[in-house]
């Protein structure tokens, strides 16, 4: 059964400015991620995957092409259609967690269902079906967002980012605030949920160490996409209770 | 968002800077308080004028002798100086339509003894029918009556001030009235009994009724201002409050024809009614109330903007955090709700504390002062309103800031 395309981009092209002072970020990106990939972006500073992943996550349009996400064309919306697409389809993880301080671990995440309207018995359950899915303790589920580490935070980042059940999870360089140890925990999360519950992930990353860990992976240079190819030597992160305490 | 969340995030987000919130609350207070405490007084002042002015007597019209003050007419004699009121104008004064009573009044101020004590009062010449047309009441003793008036008694009724000054033992203890009924005092030379001691009315300002002594009119005619026959005023009671107009200007029409007087601009008489005085004393009081609103309304604007500042420096702090909650779905209107709410809510909990410290104020402004408040619930409903409105109006600008902001910069601001 040939699995369905969620991320469908042709020809995408992104410009900045007008006339002589115009940038051009990305110059045609044409790629499609199907149904329960875990894809990594790759590139340096400068190559345009910033650019790339604020369109593919319906926070930007592009100036020319088409982007079609989970079968719809989102490349021509207007910034409030745009936001009942992220809201729909979409879930977030950030580099630098952007959870809500002074708020509980559990609001943080039933957030997203906040703005869908939806009951809070009803969110709860599904709250804490997401924290669980992403591994965050049960103990820690009453603590306010700035009382737990950063390993956890990012965790509780992904619960929320589960929350809406999204066709797409769109992680910016989620490991970039934590240590190799807490951020092969976060990684070995997204695999999980990839490989468990086929979740389809995009990972925007520059580190190549992290992007090995996904299936295939897409090179961005200067707003072109250099490679994309199939990720023959799969890491496998280690779990948490898999990784040896060190006594520091 | 439902109403609910609106709420809590509202709540959580007011009370994550404690410190903060309260001193922009402080401006909503003081502005709010101020409003309720000064228009209390102002209203509190206006309510004590009325009251004194009801207490001259109901649908009381005046008449005293001498022209009205007109423009260009140049110097004009004080009141009840001028002799063109006669006692024949006063009974005539009787006959016209709903005229309940009618009392003629001559009154001069004269040394008063008794034993080794004396004062300068007011003595009042008058019939009986001043008893109800000035609304005044006996405490102890009886009134003079129709016969005394008409034998030239030497009796007379004095008012609670007169009292205590001529007939209290000593500097700190207080007269009954039984220690005055049966006495002699003098009045200018002349020996009158004291029959009776009015009830104390509080009144002060246009005449102290208290500090006063009654004689019956022939006595006074006869005994103090030898046998002069002009009145210093007339007080009419009309019989009910519609037909005050009516008896004003039928005695007006019947005092020109008798003082045969053809141009009403020249008449020699002043008619006053009880509704002018009070017209006149609330559009004062009117003023007042209105300067002190207005002084209270601008602390008010000043807590506005206090309110309007913060939110801006909100909207700054928060721009990662409105950036994240456009990211995960908020829409506009979900944004500029979250901030106007919380805008609100300062302004709202500040109105109701305001209300609060301003009705303690008005409390205690009485209580010191002396000055009489009235705290009135449409104002205190006009202070809820205000101060939500304030919140709307000082709060929309941060927040269409906060909703209008671009969530890929907002995610990306440090």
């Amino acid at each position: 059964m040939p699995n369905k395309d969620i991320i469908v981009c042709k020809d995408i092209k992104k410009a900045y400015g007008m006339g002589e002072t115009m940038v051009v970020v990305l110059k045609g990106i044409t790629f499609s991620i199907q149904e329960g990939e875990f894809v990594a972006i790759m590139g340096p500073s400068g190559s345009g995957k910033s650019t790339l992943m604020h369109i593919l996550g319906a926070l930007d349009t592009p100036t020319s092409g088409e982007y079609f996400l989970d079968g719809k064309d989102v490349s021509k919306l207007s910034d409030e259609e745009l936001a009942d697409i992220r809201r729909e389809k979409i879930g977030f993880v950030f580099q630098a967690f952007n959870l809500l301080p002074r708020t509980s671990v559990l609001r943080n995440v039933s957030l997203p269902l906040i703005y869908a309207n939806m009951p809070k018995e009803e969110r709860e359950v599904i709250a804490k079906k997401a924290l669980t899915d992403a591994a965050f303790p049960e103990a820690f589920w009453g603590y306010h967002s700035n009382q737990i580490s950063g390993g956890m935070m990012q965790r509780v980042a992904i619960a929320r980012s589960l929350v809406n059940n999204p066709a797409l999870i769109l992680a910016d360089e989620p490991t970039g605030n934590l240590d190799s140890k807490t951020g092969e925990i976060v990684l070995h999360t997204f695999q999980n949920l990839n490989m468990t519950q086929g979740k389809t992930v995009v990972l925007i990353t520059h580190e190549p160490y992290v992007a090995e860990h996904a299936d295939r992976i897409i090179h961005i240079m200067d707003g072109n996409i250099v490679t994309d190819e199939k990720n023959h030597h799969k890491r496998l992160a280690r779990n948490e209770k898999d990784i040896p305490h060190d006594n520091t | 968002m439902t109403t609910r969340d609106l709420l809590e995030e509202t709540y959580s987000a007011v009370t994550v800077n404690k410190v903060r919130s309260g001193l922009t609350m402080l401006g909503i207070v003081i502005g709010i308080a101020s409003v309720i405490a000064l228009v209390a007084v102002g209203q509190g002042s206006q309510a004590s004028i009325q009251a004194s002015v009801d207490s001259l007597g109901a649908n009381l019209v005046m008449v005293t002798p001498g022209a009205q003050a007109t423009f260009g007419s140049g110097v004009r004699a004080a009141a009840g100086s001028a002799q063109t009121l006669t006692p024949d104008d006063a009974t005539a004064i009787e006959s016209v339509n709903n005229v309940a009573a009618v009392a003629p009044e001559i009154s001069g101020r004269y040394q008063v003894v008794y034993k080794a004590n004396n004062a300068n009062t007011s003595i009042m010449g008058t019939t009986p029918a001043y008893l109800p047309v000035r609304d005044v009441s006996i405490d102890t003793g009886s009134f003079f009556t129709d016969q005394d008036v008409a034998d030239s008694n030497l009796v007379a009724v004095i008012g609670p001030t007169v009292l205590q000054s001529l007939f209290a033992p000593s500097a700190d203890a207080s007269a009954t009235p039984d220690m005055a009924i049966g006495q002699q005092i003098r009045i200018n030379g002349n020996i009158f009994t004291v029959i009776g001691v009015t009830v104390a009315k509080g009144g002060s300002g246009f005449s102290n009724q208290d500090d006063m002594i009654y004689v019956p009119l022939g006595a006074d005619q006869h005994y103090l201002l030898g046998s002069s026959a002009y009145l210093t005023e007339v007080d009419v009671e009309a019989s009910t409050q519609q037909a005050m107009t009516q008896v004003q200007s039928d005695i007006t029409n019947l005092l020109l024809q008798r003082h045969n007087i053809a141009n009403a601009a020249q008449a020699d008489f002043t008619i006053l009614n009880q509704a002018s005085i009070v017209s006149t004393a609330s559009s004062v009081t009117g003023t007042f109330t209105t300067l002190l609103a207005a002084i209270a309304a601008i602390s008010l604007l000043v807590g506005g903007i206090g309110i309007m500042n913060m939110m801006l420096t909100t909207v700054t702090e928060r721009t990662r955090e409105i950036g994240l909650r456009k990211a995960i779905g908020a829409k506009k209107n979900d944004i500029t709700l979250q901030f106007l709410a919380e805008s609100v809510m300062l302004t709202f909990g500040g109105g109701l504390i305001g209300i609060v410290l301003g009705w303690l104020a008005a409390t205690v402004i009485s209580i010191v002062t002396g000055v009489a408040t009235s705290v009135s619930i449409p104002y205190i409903l006009l202070a809820f309103f205000v101060s939500a409105a304030i919140g709307i109006i000082f709060g929309y600008y941060p927040a269409r800031r906060a909703a209008g902001l671009n969530p890929i910069e907002a995610l990306r601001y440090e």
